[in-house]
């Protein structure tokens, strides 16, 4: 079954949300950390709402609102959504005052707002939507358990519309911790020269997208996703091809039908070997195309990737941004993600 | 390829709370009607001799030694592999692997056990903290440990949907067999008490400072609670090949969203009416085919009336028996759809009814009234379990008898 992508929302570092040029004016930031450039949240949210919101509810909220938008849709049939850390602002709030005060004078709303499942929540709230509502909390696999919800709904035909997504957010305090775990590049660089570093670390990224998906095609889809596959430690690169051999076998596809692997490569030395390996023997005839360094890295960035992938078929174009000369003719794309080679994925997007 | 029809069974039963390390010891408390609520010993808190909790009797050394887990992890995952263990041997599936085999697993705070001890530290100090004690604060890396600890790798997800969370894994298994993704899920939740949750649920002022008393016209609030649940959820395929008696099948579920308000449920139940409703239209069956109803029953005034509110409305006279076993286990947040999933199957391999403990004084906005007593023999084919939660989640599973 074809699971059609309607329309897209996308809250990035990168200038992505709603219409505009395609990845041409890049947002460049040095650092170790790449800030969403986030939009006026009151075209997407109620002032009274939005005063209560902490960051990531106000972007995967207002991604979600630019989605909807997009698609015509005021209700959809279900809402799928993927965070890695859920609400960590309104969590390291409420942990704080709790520290601080000794445990007394606490006030609810952090709290409240805390729990994983608030986004979701929310986009329920504002729209009155009764239907399906599910939060994934999956680490690098998020996102992908989210979207394999969806399409499940989409095939059961439980849902016709299914508006799904992914959001993660950094905050001071997490960007201090995951650094201590060594995470993150020591040297200042410009994220466009992500690649070029060869050291140990990547970049912090953080990003809310979400998707409008149908079971049934329309005259303005994006693309359609055709699968979504995760897998969990592989042994080495030899179960990596098994398994990205596996899903196109069950695709029936051959590695020739893929015109474009978007890969996730992140800058850290010791990570992208993952990949390179594959360079080297399955996709050694493929362009390539990268995207973390628009983005950072995320427990949730294929919801980046995914983004990526639909407009570049919709666009007909691949952005010089990617790193690869632009080509014609992008009917399927492979994304190929790992985080921390613990949380492998695969999506399988082609031109409806 | 997805198959509507397809029969989804439970093969094995998996539980600690604090009325059990096991599932043959919460049988033998909730039959002899024994709480596990009492005064808080775990939590370094100063509502210790304040608010009472249901806390699970075992210490994390003592958790470590039956799970082989470090003793230094989450006590969340360590009561996850307790239960997630005994429902994997209870399924015997061990001379049928390899199969493709999943864990889906819920929690509401993930490591946060560990996480607040780091914070104290930390906020003083970002370079201050041991990192041991952050590397799991995430709900996924919980689950993790269970699923390296049980050697599943094909499938390994996490939902956190606050209180319906693990009601929602349980459904959520039961779809990846339907679809033909996976043979068996390993399927249900966990969740340990921390001072982050216990101070939450004390600034909206929900806690009772007594035992909790469900579904009674004098409610005052909800005991949190601790532990985990899970049900090993099994293909046609598979129940045919395995000799053992299967505890029933997993017939209807549902999830809609009350879309109210943030933590409240509304006055005539929306969510939770159309979670039971579109299980029942799953299942095929009529309101009057259930036999027992497994109440969300918290305690609190909100949730008991919106709940009943909304069995009212969707049932008739004469109503199915039913209660609330938090009254037994507290209120277990993300475990409490996995444990009540647990007794559900139980009740209906046995024929149990659960009482609803400390019920004084029916509610009077309500026509029916919950069982006070256990009872046995009885015939138990259809049981409905409710699990609903903070951001309007709402889930309803229905276990049938074979």
């Amino acid at each position: 079954m074809k699971t059609f992508i309607r329309a897209t929302g996308n809250i990035s570092p990168q200038k992505t949300l709603g219409v505009g040029p395609f990845l041409q004016n890049l947002v460049i930031q040095t650092g170790n950390r790449l800030a969403c450039t986030e939009p006026d949240y009151l075209k997407y949210i109620d002032i009274k709402f939005i005063r209560r919101m902490s960051r990531i509810i106000k972007m995967g909220t207002a991604a979600a609102m630019e989605c909807l938008q997009e698609a015509g849709i005021k209700n959809p049939d279900a809402i799928t959504m993927g965070t890695a850390y859920g609400c960590l602002e309104d969590t390291g709030v409420f942990l704080k005052k709790m520290a601080e005060q000794n445990e007394e004078m606490l006030t609810p709303t952090a709290f409240i707002q805390s729990t994983h499942n608030t986004i979701g929540a929310q986009i329920a709230l504002l729209l009155q939507c009764h239907n399906y509502n599910n939060t994934f909390v999956h680490r690098g696999f998020s996102f992908e358990s989210a979207l394999l919800d969806a399409m499940m709904l989409l095939e059961e035909n439980t849902a016709q519309t299914v508006l799904a997504g992914a959001a993660d957010e950094i905050t001071d305090a997490s960007h201090a911790i995951l650094s201590r775990f060594g995470l993150y590049k020591k040297e200042p660089i410009a994220n466009t020269d992500l690649f070029a570093s060869h050291t140990k670390g990547t970049v912090a990224g953080e990003g809310a997208a979400f998707f409008l998906l149908s079971n049934q095609s329309s005259a303005t889809d994006y693309a359609s996703l055709d699968a979504v596959y995760t897998f969990y430690r592989p042994a080495g690169t030899t179960e990596v091809e098994r398994h990205i051999a596996g899903l196109l076998q069950q695709q029936a596809l051959s590695l020739a039908d893929i015109d474009l692997v978007v890969c996730g490569n992140n800058g850290d030395a010791k990570g992208d070997t993952v990949y390179h390996a594959l360079d080297k023997t399955i996709f050694a005839q493929h362009p390539k195309a990268y995207y973390k360094h628009l983005c950072g890295e995320y427990p949730t960035s294929t919801g980046f990737a995914l983004w990526l992938a639909a407009s570049i078929i919709k666009n007909k174009s691949l952005p010089l941004a990617l790193g690869h000369a632009p080509f014609g003719n992008i009917k399927r794309i492979l994304i190929y993600n790992h985080y921390e080679n613990i949380h492998h994925s695969l999506m399988l997007v082609s031109a409806c | 390829m997805y198959t509507k029809n397809a029969a989804v069974y439970v093969a094995g039963v998996g539980v600690v709370s604090a009325i059990g390390n096991n599932t043959a010891a919460c049988l033998q408390s909730l039959e002899s009607g024994t709480a596990g609520i009492g005064p808080i010993t775990s939590l370094e808190t100063i509502h210790k001799n304040v608010l009472p909790v249901a806390e699970v009797k075992l210490t994390n050394p003592e958790l470590s030694a039956a799970t082989g887990l470090p003793a230094t992890v989450s006590r969340t995952a360590l009561l996850g592999m307790k239960a997630a263990k005994e429902a994997w041997e209870d399924a015997g599936l061990s001379h049928l692997l390899p199969l493709r085999t999943g864990l889906v697993s819920a929690n509401s705070v993930g490591g946060m056990d560990k996480t607040e001890s780091f914070f104290s530290t930390f906020i003083k100090n970002n370079q201050g903290g041991r990192l041991r004690n952050v590397v799991n604060h995430e709900c996924g890396a919980v689950t993790e440990l269970v699923a390296d600890g049980l050697g599943i790798k094909h499938f390994v997800t996490t939902i956190s949907t606050a209180c319906s969370s693990s009601a929602n894994s349980i459904f959520y298994g039961a779809r990846l067999i339907k679809h033909n993704l996976l043979d068996v899920v390993v399927a249900g939740g966990a969740d340990a008490l921390t001072k982050f949750t216990l101070n939450g649920f004390n600034t909206l002022q929900i806690l009772d400072r007594e035992f909790c008393q469900p579904f009674d016209e004098n409610r005052r609030g909800l005991n949190l609670g601790e532990g985990a649940g899970y049900v090993v959820l099994v293909s046609e395929t598979v129940a045919q090949k395995i000799r053992k008696n299967l505890y029933g099948r997993l017939s209807g579920y549902s999830n809609a969203n009350d879309a109210h308000h943030q933590t409240a449920s509304s006055p005539e139940g929306t969510g939770s009416y159309m979670a039971m409703s579109a299980a029942l239209s799953l299942s095929g069956l009529q309101p009057k085919d259930i036999s027992y109803i497994n109440l969300h029953g918290t305690g609190t005034y909100n949730n008991d009336i919106s709940e009943g509110t909304a069995i009212r409305r969707l049932f008739e006279a004469p109503y199915p028996k039913m209660s609330s076993t938090k009254s037994f286990t507290g209120h277990t947040l993300g475990a409490s759809g996995g444990i009540e999933a647990v007794f559900s199957v139980l009740a209906i391999k046995h024929g149990f009814i659960y009482p609803n403990l400390r019920l004084q004084t029916p509610m009077q906005a309500l026509p029916f009234v919950p069982e006070t007593l256990f009872q046995k023999n009885m015939t138990v084919n259809h049981v409905l379990s409710n699990s609903f939660g903070f951001g309007g989640n709402c889930s309803s599973l229905i276990f049938s008898k074979l």
